[in-house]
């Protein structure tokens, strides 16, 4: 079977986007996308968009969005799988290459969120959770994670300290990032300051909920070696569930969704943990980013706070993580985070991140999560 | 009368809506597969062990031990009048977990992991409409009738 490459990148400013239509937003970043590539927008034959539906107005988003790229009547669709959805579009359109189906498909992540107010993203959020038994007792997005980050804490000693360390090191990464939503350095004391949102959790545990759209170009082997000189290959796949009740979860102290999309996507790779030069994983809080460590395998079990606190996870350190900024500096528009993610591991295996470049990058990693680990997906992509 | 069952309801029509009468009477129940016997709680009608669609309830204890918490400040619609509120998951004596509010019994600087605690059916006394759920209490706290 062929290989998949990615040939064109592009991704909007993420943020606060009152300026623009979802499919505006999504048009940005495959415009970039198409002229990254250098192919013409007839050369694409699918595309696939992932999107949270909830989040918009429009219903159906899909065919608004292949409407106002003009490239219908070319076959699109929409997947969801919450925070993940932008994984799940690029493993969909990866799928149809390896099955001979299409040769060249575009992959959209777009949404928009500001148009809601907090609580309501609360509330929506929060019903990612089981609505029959938990969602009754108002539970919300960043209540689940600050339950893990108490039970990861009690078990191994993980410190408050240790979560800041997480937020310091990805604003200090947004700051380089222009496409960035927070693009200032924080201090562990500011951090510390800030309002409380679910114990231990305060507001810069969080990331922010955003607007956006980044888009990646897939190819066939073929024909990713004829239009690209510097492809970068989808080389492990991997993609798992965990329940959706976290009731109903082995523990709280890490997602064993994770553990077992890394294991596959390792495994089809040919490839371990010390072979990653650069990672980005879902930080959608500050101990999502640690577990997602010790559920990589880049650090051992309970051993993820001292990891950041030493630098371990900094440019320079074992394995950069998140030197986009991550989901909390950078914004997590959901549907387009996935894209996003592969969008700036394709960035580093090219040599093109600027000031944030990991010096040498071969092996590149995304680690993507949707909801509190009822899904993950994770690649492994290499260059040349 | 699954409706009964939690501040706000987001799914009122179940299998397993038996299970809002039993703790309007004071009474925690998880469902036994009547096939297998395999036993859940959260309560689920088809066994995911043999897929059988045979259940029955069973009684709890209600005696649980805390496995982790948080205190929600940012609440979401619908609860920000509440807020802050303090949410704990159990694991259950008899297997299982549950979520839960803590309830009087509880200060909140007594709070700590690994702590027993009885799981309470309770009935929103504030609300005209039937509205029941149940909360985490200090161990030997009984049903009150209402």
């Amino acid at each position: 079977m062929t290989r998949v490459g990615i040939v064109g990148i592009g991704h909007t400013a993420f943020g606060r986007r009152s300026d623009a239509t979802v499919q505006e937003l999504a048009f940005e970043a495959f415009r970039e996308a198409v002229l990254d590539a250098g192919i013409e927008r007839d050369a694409i034959d699918a595309s696939v968009i992932g999107a949270v539906p909830e989040y918009h107005k429009q219903r159906s988003l899909a065919g608004v969005v292949q409407e106002y790229l003009g490239l219908a009547p070319k076959p699109t669709w929409l997947t969801e799988v919450a925070c993940a959805s932008g994984s799940a579009a690029i493993r969909t359109a990866w799928m149809s290459i390896k099955a001979g189906v299409h040769d060249v498909v575009a992959v959209i992540g777009c949404q928009k969120m500001t148009e809601l107010s907090t609580p309501e993203i609360l509330a929506l959020m929060g019903r990612v959770g089981e609505v029959q038994w938990e969602s009754g007792f108002g539970t919300t997005f960043p209540a689940y994670y600050a339950m893990f980050a108490k039970r990861h804490m009690h078990e191994f000693g993980t410190t408050r300290e240790q979560l800041l360390d997480v937020a310091v090191k990805n604003h200090h990464y947004g700051a380089l990032n222009p496409k960035a939503l927070f693009r200032k350095e924080i201090t562990k004391k500011k951090a510390a300051a800030s309002e409380d949102v679910a114990t231990p959790f305060q507001v810069y545990d969080c990331c922010a909920n955003a607007d956006g759209a980044a888009c990646v170009i897939l190819a066939g082997e073929e024909t990713a070696r004829a239009v690209s000189d510097k492809p970068v290959w989808l080389s492990g796949m991997g993609c798992a569930t965990a329940s959706m009740s976290v009731l109903r979860r082995p523990n709280l102290v890490g997602l064993p969704s994770a553990e077992q999309a890394a294991a596959q996507a390792f495994e089809m790779a040919g490839m371990e943990p010390a072979n990653v030069d650069v990672a980005d994983v879902h930080d959608c809080f500050t101990i999502a980013e640690i577990m997602a460590y010790e559920d990589l395998g880049f650090c051992p079990k309970g051993e993820g706070g001292p990891f950041v606190a030493d630098r371990q996870t900094y440019i320079g350190g074992a394995v950069p993580v998140n030197v986009d900024g991550g989901l909390k500096a950078k914004g997590h528009p959901i549907g387009a985070t996935g894209t996003s993610m592969t969008h700036e591991i394709v960035l580093q295996l090219r040599g093109e991140a600027g000031e944030r470049q990991v010096p040498d990058a071969a092996v590149g990693l995304t680690h993507n999560v949707g909801g509190i680990g009822q899904y993950c997906f994770v690649q492994v992509l290499t260059r040349e | 009368m699954f409706k009964w069952f939690g501040r706000i309801n987001y799914a009122p029509f179940t299998k397993v809506d038996g299970f809002a009468q039993h703790l309007k009477d004071g009474r925690l129940m998880a469902t036994r597969c009547s096939q297998c016997g395999a036993t859940s709680f959260p309560p689920r009608a088809d066994c995911s062990v043999c897929l059988s669609g045979d259940f029955e309830f069973t009684e709890l204890s209600g005696r649980a031990r805390l496995h982790t918490f948080t205190k929600i400040v940012a609440a979401p619609t619908g609860f920000e009048d509440v807020a802050p509120y303090t949410v704990g998951v159990v694991d259950l004596e008899e297997g299982g977990r549950a979520v839960a509010w803590f309830g009087d019994s509880i200060q909140e600087g007594e709070i700590e992991i690994g702590m027993e605690l009885q799981v309470v059916p309770q009935i929103f006394e504030e609300l005209e409409e039937i509205k029941v759920y149940y909360s985490l209490e200090r161990p030997g706290t009984e049903w009150v009738k209402v």
